[in-house]
C-alpha cells in the first residue's frame, strides 16, 4: 500500500462528526494545512479499540497548520505552527 | 481500629495506598477484579507493569539530552532514532509506539500536548505529571501556548517560532532543549541536573547552572 500524499501536499481534515474512539481532534476538523512527513504505517486505532485486528493498516502523517489558521485572534507569531499527527483516511487534498 | 502506644490512646487512620480512595480508582480495581477473575491479567502482569513504570523517569531524558549536548554525532541519532539512542544509553523503549525527539533552536521552541488524552513518551520518561493530563493544559496547549509557558515562567520573544506537537496518534514526543550558556566547562552528569522533566515537554528551559547548585 503506498501512501497518498507527499510532504509538501496542501490537505484538509475531514469535517465528520463521528463518535467512539478516533485520534482526529475537532478543532482541526475542516482546516487546511500540509504534510509535513510521512510517519508510515499503523494499526487503525479505530478497529483496534473495539477489539478489531486494526488492519489494514493506515498511513499516518505528520501535519503542520499555521496556527493563525487554526484559532480566531491567535496571540503569537505569524509563524507559530501547530504539528499533529493525522490518520489518512481523515485527510483531502486541498 | 484503636491502639495505645505513646502514652496516648486515639484511633489512628488507616495508611492508604490511594488505590482505593477515589470513585475513579474504585472503578478501576473492580475493573482490575474482573480482569483477574476472567484469566485476561494476572495479579502479577498487573504488578510488573507498575513496576515497569515507576523504574522509568525524567532522568532518562535528561541522561539522553546530556549526552547529545555533548556528542553530536550522538545528537544526530537521537534526532533520527530515538528508540535506538535510548538503547545505546541502556535504556529499554521498546514496544509499539514510536519516538520522536524534536530539537529546539534559538529560531524555533517546541511544546509538546497530548489532546484527546495523556500521551507522553512513558517508556523512556515514566508517568506524566498531572498538569499534563489536565483539560486547562490540553486545551491552552495548542491554542495559547505562549500563555502557557508564560505560566510556567518562560516567556519567548516574538521572533521565536513556537512549534506545538500535539501527539494524537503512534509518535510519542520529546523536547531536546538548547544547552544554557554558561556550561562549556560542565560534565555530562553535571548538565544532566539541568534538564528538568518540564523542560522535556518545552513548558520550560533547563535550570541555569547558579540555579542548579
Amino acid at each position: 500500500m503506498t501512501a497518498r500524499f507527499d510532504p509538501g501536499d496542501p490537505v484538509r481534515v475531514r469535517p465528520e462528526d463521528r463518535r467512539g474512539h478516533i485520534r482526529t481532534p475537532s478543532y482541526v476538523k475542516g482546516k487546511t494545512g500540509q504534510i509535513e512527513t510521512g510517519l508510515g504505517a499503523f494499526k487503525d486505532p479505530e478497529s483496534l479499540a473495539y477489539g478489531g485486528s486494526g488492519l489494514p493498516d493506515k498511513h499516518l502523517y505528520k501535519v503542520a497548520f499555521r496556527q493563525k489558521d487554526l484559532w480566531d485572534g491567535y496571540a503569537g507569531s505569524p509563524d507559530d505552527t501547530l504539528y499533529i499527527d493525522i490518520y489518512e483516511h481523515w485527510l483531502d487534498p486541498a | 481500629m484503636s491502639e495505645t502506644h505513646n502514652g496516648h490512646d486515639h484511633p489512628h487512620e488507616e495508611i492508604k495506598t490511594g488505590a482505593e480512595s477515589s470513585l475513579y480508582a474504585g472503578r478501576i480495581r473492580a475493573i482490575e477484579a474482573l480482569l483477574v477473575e476472567r484469566d485476561i491479567l494476572t495479579k502479577e502482569e498487573v504488578q510488573s507493569q507498575i513496576e515497569y513504570m515507576e523504574a522509568r523517569s525524567p532522568a532518562n531524558g535528561a541522561r539522553l539530552v546530556a549526552r547529545a549536548w555533548i556528542d553530536p554525532e550522538f545528537k544526530t541519532r537521537l534526532l533520527s532514532d530515538t528508540k535506538a539512542a535510548a538503547r545505546e544509553l541502556g535504556m529499554d523503549a521498546s514496544g509499539p509506539v514510536e519516538f520522536v525527539t524534536v530539537e529546539n533552536t534559538p529560531e524555533v521552541h517546541n511544546l509538546i500536548v497530548c489532546t484527546l488524552c495523556s500521551c507522553y513518551p512513558r517508556a523512556i520518561l515514566g508517568r506524566p505529571p498531572d498538569w499534563y493530563k489536565s483539560f486547562a493544559y490540553r486545551s491552552r496547549a495548542v491554542n495559547e501556548p505562549r500563555a502557557v509557558m508564560r505560566e510556567f515562567g518562560l516567556d519567548l520573544p516574538i521572533d521565536v517560532t513556537v512549534a506545538v506537537h500535539d501527539s494524537s496518534a503512534d509518535i510519542r514526543y520529546m523536547v531536546l532543549p538548547m544547552r544554557p550558556s554558561g556550561t562549556e566547562d560542565m560534565g555530562e552528569e553535571e548538565l544532566a541536573r539541568l534538564v528538568t522533566r518540564d523542560s522535556l515537554i518545552g513548558v520550560s528551559v533547563p535550570l541555569e547552572p547558579v540555579l542548579a547548585g
